[in-house]
């Protein structure tokens, strides 16, 4: 057993995770539900915490291979840790002002995300397997945190159902893989499929495959998002959108460049078509919404497929446009979210995208933070959804497979119109009733209103920092 | 000899019954079939030479999980028939997928056979020198130590998720306070009264 400290060492950011997140539910189990406040700044800090130990901790492998720590791992993880960091802070607020403030909240949020860093850095199928369980079934708790909202309980049990058929699928393909490939470990596999290619080992990535694809809610494996994303807790949403998304792509990557980089011709036409029928899903589907976080569900099953372009282009480059576009597409939705937080009529939140007719009038500020927002996602140059596409489609045109990038652009048009709808009603139409939206809380229109800032102008300068960053976090993934 | 007429009478039971699990119209026949297949597929580890398993599959499984499972489904007030309404309905649809998934299943089995099952992979003979108890003891909390803690912790979040899900505080409900009721003394709790001979005491006069 090569010793168990440097080991340790190098699991660092999820052992202060999970020690903290037992001491917090201590701190909250004994103070009760008044410690809400106090648990969440203390979770705060520790995903903080967490995202600088593992920024600043070793590189190498530990557990027999089961957890690596490179700059890909590395990356993701600082996303996970902080996106997710964000989302207790627009929950805390929001917990309080539908007066249902308890302290699971973050401490949940805080064991998910240890799920996450597994996720992130697993080397082989069982750390992938736990993982992948860890913070999915705090994410179904999470979904029914509102129990007495009957949307939020039928998100929740959807959410748990469908997720427990994603992972029958996953398990199922995960024990063909060991099965014909003698090894647990992506490297041994990867090395196993050099001698002996095997149907049986395609047969399980498939399965593999689809189980992973109904994590990050790409279509065909959709059929939760919508419902999810409109029952669940606004924050809670926030959450799904951003942090087990960027988690499942990186190890998506991960399983798929590591384990399985041979077979590239096999498994990037599995991940093409998934793209494809993302696109069309997303830029259709989301035409006919009212909600407006069933249209954000929509909008991320077409992001989903633009990010998984970049996977399927199977080289680094495309690694690096992967996690680009990721780590964009995280700030945005986060800051659409904040918005959509921070806007409420008569102590109602504002849920369908007609209410938010003449809201220039209103709140000039958030209507300009939301218009920045919509025309980022859109991928309006130079806003910073813009330059995620661009890299997506870059690197997918130089892998060959500028055909999908051509019906990406397609569905992009599509997608546009209704994102310059919301533009359309903030600005130029007429309010539907008198009544002025409330206050709004500090913290999630700072949060808003910082994505946006970020989505414009300061990503000329974040993607001087970004482009590095990335490029370390992609080298030595794919080929070439 | 002996051993392939025991596994493939396993391996069909276990089969049978699970499909039974799904198709049986009384759920709680259901819970009894997937008794049933837990104890067949516990056979099977017998046969693979993992006891210790096979002890677990059934002490866990049959022993925990089902009865759980049974107790669920007899409490649960839920309308069975309804529930199976659009069952014929969408029949025809799912036995159409299931039948391609099926098909796909035995061309890859058949293309896998042909290009040799294993590829020369054999199965490790289990040791004789430990036990199966020995064997998993040697590996679980130290190859395995990254993997046992991380599913303590999907235990864990099991737990909070169903107390943060379920449990309400009435306001209404005595509950019981230990520091209370080791502090009460004599004093606190028993009040002599003199009670006049030949006329007993009321209940009025005693409060």
């Amino acid at each position: 057993m090569p010793d168990l400290s440097s080991a340790l060492h190098l699991a660092a950011s999820e052992l202060t995770l999970a020690v903290g997140a037992l001491v917090l539910l201590m701190v909250g189990a004994f103070i009760g539900d008044k410690s809400a406040r106090l648990v969440s700044i203390l979770s705060t800090l520790l995903l903080i915490a967490a995202a600088v130990i593992a920024v600043t901790g070793p590189w190498g492998s530990a557990f027999n291979g089961a957890y690596i720590a490179d700059p890909l791992a590395i990356y993701g993880k600082s996303v996970i840790y902080l996106s997710a960091a964000v989302a207790i802070i627009l929950g805390d607020g929001w917990m309080k002002r539908t007066r249902i403030a308890k302290f699971e909240y973050p401490v949940l949020i805080v064991l998910a995300s240890v799920g996450m860093g597994m996720m992130a850095s697993s080397g082989d199928l069982i750390s992938m397997y736990v993982g992948i369980e860890l913070h999915s079934l705090a994410l179904y708790v999470l979904a029914a945190y509102h129990r007495d909202d009957v949307k939020a309980s039928e998100a929740g049990l959807k959410y748990f159902v469908l997720g427990a058929l994603s992972s029958g699928l996953l398990l199922y393909g995960a024990s063909l893989i060991y099965g014909f490939a003698g090894s647990m470990r992506f490297e041994d596999i990867a090395a196993f499929a050099v001698d002996h290619p095997s149907t049986g080992l395609l047969f399980g990535l498939v399965f593999l495959i689809c189980g992973l694809a109904f994590k990050v809610s790409a279509a065909p494996f959709h059929m939760w998002t919508p419902d999810v994303y409109e029952g669940a807790p606004t924050p809670v949403v926030a959450l799904f959108s951003t942090a087990p998304k960027v988690a499942a792509m990186v190890l998506i990557a991960r399983a798929l460049e590591g384990g399985f980089g041979e077979s590239h011709a096999q498994w990037s036409q599995v991940l093409i078509a998934i793209s494809l029928i993302s696109f069309v899903v997303g830029a259709f589907g989301g035409l006919a919404q009212k909600d407006i976080q069933r249209l954000l569900a929509y909008s991320s099953i077409a992001n989903i497929g633009y990010a998984l372009l970049g996977i399927a282009a199977g080289t680094s480059q495309g690694l690096q446009a992967m996690l680009m576009f990721m780590t964009l597409y995280v700030i945005d939705q986060l800051g659409f979210f904040a918005i959509l937080l921070s806007l409420s009529k008569s102590g109602r939140p504002i849920r369908r995208i007609a209410d938010l007719a003449g809201l220039k009038k209103d709140r000039p500020l958030t209507a300009v933070a939301l218009t920045i927002l919509s025309l980022s996602v859109l991928g309006m140059p130079p806003f910073s959804g813009f330059w995620g596409k661009y890299y997506v489609f870059g690197a997918a045109a130089n892998a060959g497979l500028w055909p999908v990038a051509a019906a990406g652009l397609v569905a992009s048009v599509v997608a546009a119109f209704y994102y310059l709808r919301i533009i359309k009603l903030m600005w130029f139409d007429a309010p539907v009733d008198d009544v002025p939206t409330d206050k709004a809380p500090v913290e999630a229109k700072w949060i808003g209103w910082a994505c946006a800032a970020f989505s414009f102008p300061l990503v000329i300068l974040g993607l001087t920092w970004l482009e590095p960053l990335t490029k370390a976090a992609s080298a030595g993934f794919g080929n070439g | 000899m002996l051993q392939s007429i025991a596994f493939f009478l396993l391996a069909a039971v276990a089969t049978v019954s699970g499909l039974l699990v799904v198709t049986a119209r009384n759920p709680v026949h259901s819970v009894l079939w997937l008794i049933l297949a837990f104890f067949s597929s516990a056979g099977l580890f017998v046969l693979l030479g993992a006891e210790f398993l096979a002890m677990l599959l059934v002490v866990v499984y049959v022993g925990a999980v089902a009865v759980l499972f049974l107790f669920v489904v007899m409490m649960l007030d839920v309308d069975f028939v309804k529930l199976r309404e659009g069952y014929a309905r969408y029949l025809p649809f799912g036995a159409i997928i299931s039948g391609v998934l099926l098909a796909e299943m035995i061309m890859v089995s058949v293309a896998v056979v042909q290009g040799g099952a294993t590829n020369g992979r054999t199965p490790v003979e289990p040791s004789l020198d430990v036990t199966n108890v020995q064997a998993i003891g040697r590996v679980l909390y130290t190859d395995y130590i990254y993997f046992f803690q991380a599913a303590g912790i999907v235990l864990l979040i099991a737990m909070i998720g169903a107390i943060t899900l379920t449990l309400r505080h009435k306001p209404h409900i005595k509950r019981q306070n230990i520091t209370d009721q080791v502090n009460r003394d004599r004093n606190k709790s028993v009040e002599v009264k003199s009670a006049q001979s030949g006329q007993g005491v009321s209940a009025e006069e005693l409060l």
